[in-house]
């Protein structure tokens, strides 16, 4: 692709190592980005249930899913909008944990996230097992707030960040791949950022 | 229905520009090997310095898609790195990175009656849904609220009158009304008529309007957003 004429560029990032191609280092915002209403729902009537193809399909209460070991995360998020944020903290229960106790059948290859306002999105199975994603409901020390998907959101930091499904409340699991909302939409079925996996067709 | 279209990567040059008010910039192209859009989609566009260094943003189209050319419209936001370079240093000629058109969700093509909320430059998306509506002859069914600060912010604002949208200003008076974001009653005959509702602005924008749709009447599953932050 040809250069543009008249461009220098000035966001250069200061750790090129750390923002994968196309993303920008947001510093310390947060920007959100939501398809339909922010809901506002009630910690002690949240559950995270596991099912589709398990041995137990289980169903956690916000204080049962507090009393499983905590685990936390340290690092960046990049959102396909094109900004990342570096050194993030989120806590809360690795999905290992859950799928642990679910039992995942030797079938099992896709799991589906579902939120409570509808929304979907699916990864691989291998993207959310070996300490690679987290149901999280603090970010940076703090409870999440509504608009980032609180009071618990996925959060599988290695794909571009739509696939951190807000407000998740259902993490289901399939023999074969189905698209999410925005992969019916046109995004990408994996969403790797560090291959540019934005929309459907890239590599 | 129909499947929404998705475009690769492509460039376009810059047939016209101009600048309808100090920080809004109008970008019309003509896309090489173009994919058609639907009102709502948007565009990427992609800039790149000698040494490969790349910034893009996302931008929704406000062309209708029965137009020859592709049009964008640009806020300039504070140190914008892609804004401030379409703004201030594009000039026509100029052959810009593109990819789209983008996104399947916020689109309308007329099956469902519609209202639709937009705040500031969030208005861009109803421009191409309102020039579309009108072209088919179905202006009864889109109902578009514009919001800006004043007329000559307002992105599109003689346009967006003229073609029926009920628009309301917050810092200056317009004929008879007082400055003011739209009031519930205001609201609530379109709410009445639509069967979604499409709500764009900036975050604090798209939360105030949903709470405005719900409160005149609009179930929240019937409403989609789509908001922007300030990422230039």
């Amino acid at each position: 692709m040809p250069v543009t004429r008249g461009f220098i560029g000035r966001r250069r990032p200061e750790r090129p190592d750390r923002l994968p191609p196309g993303q920008y280092d947001a510093g310390t915002s947060w920007p959100t980005l939501t398809a339909e209403v922010t809901p506002h729902l009630d910690p002690q009537a949240w559950t995270i249930a596991v099912d589709g193809l398990v041995e137990r399909p289980t169903t956690w209460s916000w204080d049962e899913a507090h009393a499983l070991p905590q685990s936390t995360y340290l690092g960046d998020i990049h959102c396909v909008t094109t900004w990342s944020r570096l050194d993030m903290t989120f806590a809360g229960v690795s999905v290992d944990t859950l799928l642990e106790a679910a039992g995942p059948l030797p079938e099992a290859a896709y799991v589906m996230a579902h939120s409570t306002t509808g929304y979907t999105t699916n990864l691989p199975l291998e993207d959310v097992t070996g300490g690679k994603a987290w149901v999280a409901w603090e970010a940076d020390g703090k409870p999440l707030t509504p608009d980032h998907g609180g009071p618990a959101r996925l959060v599988v930091p290695h794909l571009y960040f739509w696939k951190s499904a807000k407000w998740v409340t259902r993490l289901e699991l399939m023999a074969r791949d189905q698209p999410g909302f925005w992969e019916r939409n046109g995004y990408h079925d994996r969403g790797d950022p560090w291959l540019e996996q934005r929309y459907q067709g890239d590599p | 229905m129909s499947t929404p279209p998705t475009g690769g990567w492509t460039t376009g040059r810059i047939i016209e520009k101009d600048q309808p008010s100090e920080r809004l910039v109008r970008l019309r192209l003509h896309v090489e090997d173009r994919v058609g859009h639907l009102p709502g989609q948007h565009y990427v566009v992609r800039l790149r310095a000698p040494d490969d260094y790349t910034a893009q943003r996302s931008y929704s189209v406000a062309s209708d898609p029965d137009d020859p050319l592709l049009e964008l419209a640009v806020e300039l936001m504070p140190g914008g790195e892609v804004s401030g370079h379409l703004h201030d240093v594009a000039e026509i000629g100029d052959v810009l990175e593109l990819r789209g058109p983008i996104g399947g969700y916020f689109v309308w093509e007329g099956e469902q009656r519609a209202i639709c909320v937009g705040g500031g430059t969030g208005v861009v998306p109803f421009v191409s849904m309102q020039r579309y509506a009108r072209r088919t002859g179905q202006d009864d069914r889109l109902n578009v609220v514009a919001v800006g600060r004043t007329g000559s912010q307002l992105p599109y604002f003689a346009e967006l009158r003229r073609y029926g949208a009920f628009t309301a200003l917050t810092r200056e008076n317009l004929g008879d009304r007082v400055a003011s974001p739209p009031y519930p009653d205001e609201v609530a005959p379109l709410v009445e008529k639509a069967e979604v509702a499409y709500v764009c602005g900036s975050p604090g924008f798209a939360t105030y309007a949903t709470r405005l749709l719900q409160e005149s009447g609009m179930r929240a599953d019937a409403i989609k957003v789509e908001q922007f932050g300030v990422t230039g």
